[in-house]
């Protein structure tokens, strides 16, 4: 984001604040389908900066449909309270009213190349008649599990380079384009991969029984909630609903909340536009690997970049934090000083904390509990280890389906592997070298320092383009030459 | 919120909210006032980690590419002081700095392969001193633009300076086309009332800046620039690189009948008030003398269609051959150092445009600016 669109979202915060607070749900509500348009950069593909985020919308409904109460099951049309009726007909008001720019200039388009209204308007139908027809033929239970491949299908997409470009092809070819410059730029789905999660979450939270009842307003609200449409953090639903319900009750204005509000806007507004882009100025990148004269060099840049990464995204989530208390939705924390913990456990626990919890709770924790039931079950570490690799896989590929990526994956599982068979073995050591502060402290720091300098040479298959590079760049670092 | 118990242990008011947003405006109009007042800007662009925390840069900042830690400003401060030739002088150094256009700072080239880092590499001394050559060159075509430069140079002690100079630099309207010139209106009002430049002042290209631009606020962009410019020297001293240096278009070796220049015609050319030989005088009457030799810089001579017209896609043989003889001219008058290499280069040796040459062309015009440099320091030594 831009810092122009930030200050624009403060502003409408800031706005908000002042209207009636009965009016307040049905603001978010509707600022946040607006929003997602606005900020879904423009597309080369014709239609596609508009479809994106409609096709983000038209998936969270569906979602809703299936995971919403069991009386909207049994009788689906009639069982519409009036909230999601009203609901269900904004949403297509806004769709159908973002194609108007199509027809007249207006001064702010929210998407630069939206489709014909009939043609919306004919998709819309066929769903409309579709999907009811649908939900009396396959259960809910199958409409879930299709649900959770379509999105895992979208994002395997997005995520690898090659599906991309094949996409773009495919979608240059039905919009009469040029197929020679399709590329990765032409897919730019900003904020599906935090959608995407939160989906998944909804759907096996729906398929474990311990999904609340939402409305529609609630559901889409929770899913697209724009302070953290682009860059998180990974909000719980549960969590999310009593913020929610309870925000015609809130004061923007109560000084202590305003105060953190601000502060968290203006810190993060530094740590990303200053701190965080003065350092990739002189940080590592692909174009950087191969000029840096020196081995100093590489690690002076590596550290920027490992600053960076940290300044960047925590920046982003401070701001989202932020703008989230003036209306009244306390986003959860996404970094805890993560390069100051000295073991790679505790790092996993402080850095992007709402994603390594998510995939903790749908791929550690179910993964584990399946081999702890199969004959594997008594061999522990086999387990553990199995179960580690597969949830930082999980992480690096939700990054990018790349090798490095990869890698990157299983450089940190293989890390908290060795950390949990270690820190078992030695934890009565650790309990009596407890009783000696100096060395407590010294050994504390001397973790740190490790902890640290494990996650920086990790981050160099992060930046690496491929694996090479990687291999490349760990040579440069040491001083040896390639 | 984890980690955040220092700002959320305390009980805020309403009141403490006022005292901060007033003390933060007060703070905020104060420090605008502040920078309008002083204008510190110069000053701050002499404040850089060039020359100090890292190598200062061989050639003057410029051209807006990041992977290639480079950017363009106005600053002339900060330029400056980000090149090496702002570092301390050694007693036994010879301080030469070449001015000129994008053909001396090195389009396409690397460091070592500029004119001047040629020069440098053969270790040349006078009197005992090392000879040291400093790339003062920057890519726009204007002799004023090159004064303000050769004005600047003079800050840091130059024993001798080459000036290499092309037609494309002389026409009188296009004196204030450079973006650099535009931006620097104080410095060029100082300089066209102290040496009475034939400038039009009143040129509506120049920025002049109004109280709003003074401000802090007005200021942003240069602050951001010069802030910038000391963290590419962190990537410039990791990496040597200033320059991303690509595929480029050959220039062109066919031509069209037309012979016109500028707005000049082989009926109705241009006469000595036309070009800007009142800044090559200009440039004697600096306070301190410093020996300059002016060249004329070699140029491309096509061979292709209508190059019996034409010498380059910029030169018109009749504007050429016009301008080398009133160059020649007022050199003999003004008892200037004058040195013509204009077709000292073969053709094959340049690239992207008229002026601009290869390594080997470069290698070639340091050669032969090296026995330029031999017969006028030997002449030197003789008064001396």
């Amino acid at each position: 984001m831009e810092i122009a669109q930030i200050a624009v979202l403060v502003v409408i915060s800031l706005v908000n604040a002042l209207l009636p607070s009965q009016w307040r749900k049905w603001v978010l509500f509707v600022i946040s389908l607006i929003i997602i348009y606005w900020l879904q950069p423009s597309l080369s593909i014709r239609w596609l900066d508009y479809t994106l985020p409609s096709i983000i919308i038209g998936i969270s409904v569906i979602t809703w449909w299936v995971v919403a109460s069991r009386e909207k099951k049994i009788s689906p049309i009639t069982a519409l309270s009036r909230e999601d009726s009203t609901s269900l007909v904004i949403i297509l008001a806004i769709i159908l009213l973002l194609t108007i720019p199509r027809y007249f200039d207006f001064p702010i388009a929210l998407t630069s190349r939206p489709p014909e209204i009939w043609q919306v308007i004919t998709i819309i139908i066929a769903l409309i008649i579709i999907l009811p027809l649908g939900s009396y033929l396959i259960s809910f239970r199958w409409t879930a599990i299709l649900l959770l491949l379509i999105i895992l299908a979208f994002l395997i997409i997005i995520k690898s380079e090659v599906l991309s470009i094949h996409l773009s092809v495919f979608l240059r070819q039905q919009t009469g384009q040029d197929t020679g410059i399709a590329s990765v730029i032409d897919i730019q789905w900003l904020g599906f991969s935090y959608v995407a999660f939160r989906l998944i979450h909804t759907i096996r939270d729906w398929q474990t029984g311990i999904l609340p009842d939402l409305s529609l307003r609630e559901f889409i609200t929770y899913v697209i909630f724009f302070p953290a449409f682009t860059a998180g953090p990974i909000d719980r639903v549960e969590r999310f609903l009593n913020d929610f319900r309870a925000i015609e009750k809130y004061n923007p204005f109560e000084a202590n909340r305003f105060t953190e509000a601000a502060a968290r806007i203006c810190i993060g507004l530094f740590k990303k536009f200053f701190i965080a882009d003065s350092l990739a100025i002189i940080s590592l990148s692909h174009t950087s690997i191969d000029q840096a004269l020196s081995a100093p060099a590489l690690w002076l840049m590596l550290y920027a970049y490992a600053l960076r990464l940290f300044f960047d995204f925590s920046g982003y989530t401070d701001i989202a934090i932020g703008i989230g208390i003036l209306w009244g939705i306390q986003l959860p924390e996404n970094f805890n000083r993560p390069y100051l913990k000295n073991t790679i456990t505790t790092f996993w626990q402080s850095w992007h904390m709402t994603l390594s919890s998510w995939v903790r709770t749908y791929v550690y924790s179910p993964l584990s509990r399946q081999l702890l039931r199969s004959r594997y079950k008594n061999h522990v570490n086999i387990i553990l280890l199995i179960s580690t690799l597969a949830t930082m896989l999980t992480i690096g590929i939700w990054h990018g389906i790349t090798l490095p990526f990869i890698v990157w994956g299983l450089w940190h599982g293989i890390g908290l592997f060795i950390h949990k068979v270690w820190s078992d073995h030695t934890r009565a050591w650790l309990r009596r070298l407890r009783q000696h502060p100096g060395r407590d402290a010294a050994w504390r720091w001397t973790g740190v320092i490790l902890t640290f300098h494990f996650v920086v040479l990790g981050w160099v298959w992060f930046v690496s383009s491929d694996l090479s590079s990687a291999f490349r760049l760990f040579l440069a670092l040491f001083g040896v030459a390639p | 919120m984890i980690g955040w118990e220092w700002l959320t242990r305390y009980n805020y008011t309403r009141s403490f909210i006022v005292r901060v947003i007033a003390k933060a405006g007060l703070l905020f109009l104060l420090v605008n006032l502040i920078f309008w007042i002083l204008q510190p800007l110069p000053i701050i662009g002499r404040i850089s980690i060039y020359n100090i925390l890292v190598p200062g840069r061989e050639r003057l900042p410029y051209g807006e590419s990041p992977e290639a830690y480079n950017l363009s400003l106005y600053n002339l401060d900060a330029m400056f002081a980000s090149h090496n030739i702002a570092r301390i002088k050694a007693p036994d150094e010879f301080r030469v700095a070449v001015i000129g256009d994008s053909a001396v700072w090195g389009v396409l080239l690397t460091n070592p392969s500029t004119l001047t880092g040629y020069l440098n590499r053969e270790l040349l001394t006078f009197e005992g001193k090392k000879i040291v050559f400093y790339n003062l060159g920057y890519p726009t075509l204007s002799l004023t633009k090159d004064f303000i430069f050769l004005e600047f140079a003079t800050r840091y002690q130059p024993d001798l300076i080459l000036w290499l100079v092309t037609l494309e630099s002389f026409p009188i309207s296009d004196q204030l086309a450079s973006p650099i010139l535009q931006n620097n209106v104080s410095h060029l009002q100082r300089l066209h009332e102290e040496y009475g430049l034939d400038l039009d002042m009143n040129d509506a290209r120049l920025v002049h800046p109004n109280i709003w631009d003074k401000t802090l606020l007005g200021q942003r962009r240069a602050l951001a620039d010069w802030w910038r410019l000391q963290l590419f020297g962190i990537g410039w001293s990791n990496t040597g690189i200033d320059q991303q240096i690509r595929g480029f278009e050959p220039r062109s070796n066919d031509f069209d009948q037309d012979t016109e220049w500028h707005t000049f015609t082989i009926d109705e050319p241009f006469i000595e008030a036309d070009l800007a030989f009142s800044v090559l005088s200009a440039s004697k009457k600096l306070p301190t003398q410093i020996p300059t030799i002016i060249i004329n810089e070699p140029i491309y001579i096509a061979d292709g269609a209508n190059s019996d017209l034409h010498y380059n896609f910029w030169y018109p043989q009749w504007a050429y051959d016009r301008y080398r003889d009133m160059l020649q001219q007022q050199s003999e008058q003004n008892q200037w150092n004058y040195i013509d290499l204009w077709n000292q280069i073969p053709p094959e040796r340049f690239t992207d445009s008229p002026v601009h040459m290869d390594e080997i062309g470069s290698q070639l015009l340091s050669e032969k600016v090296m026995i330029v440099l031999n017969n006028f320091l030997n002449e030197l030594k003789d008064t001396n």
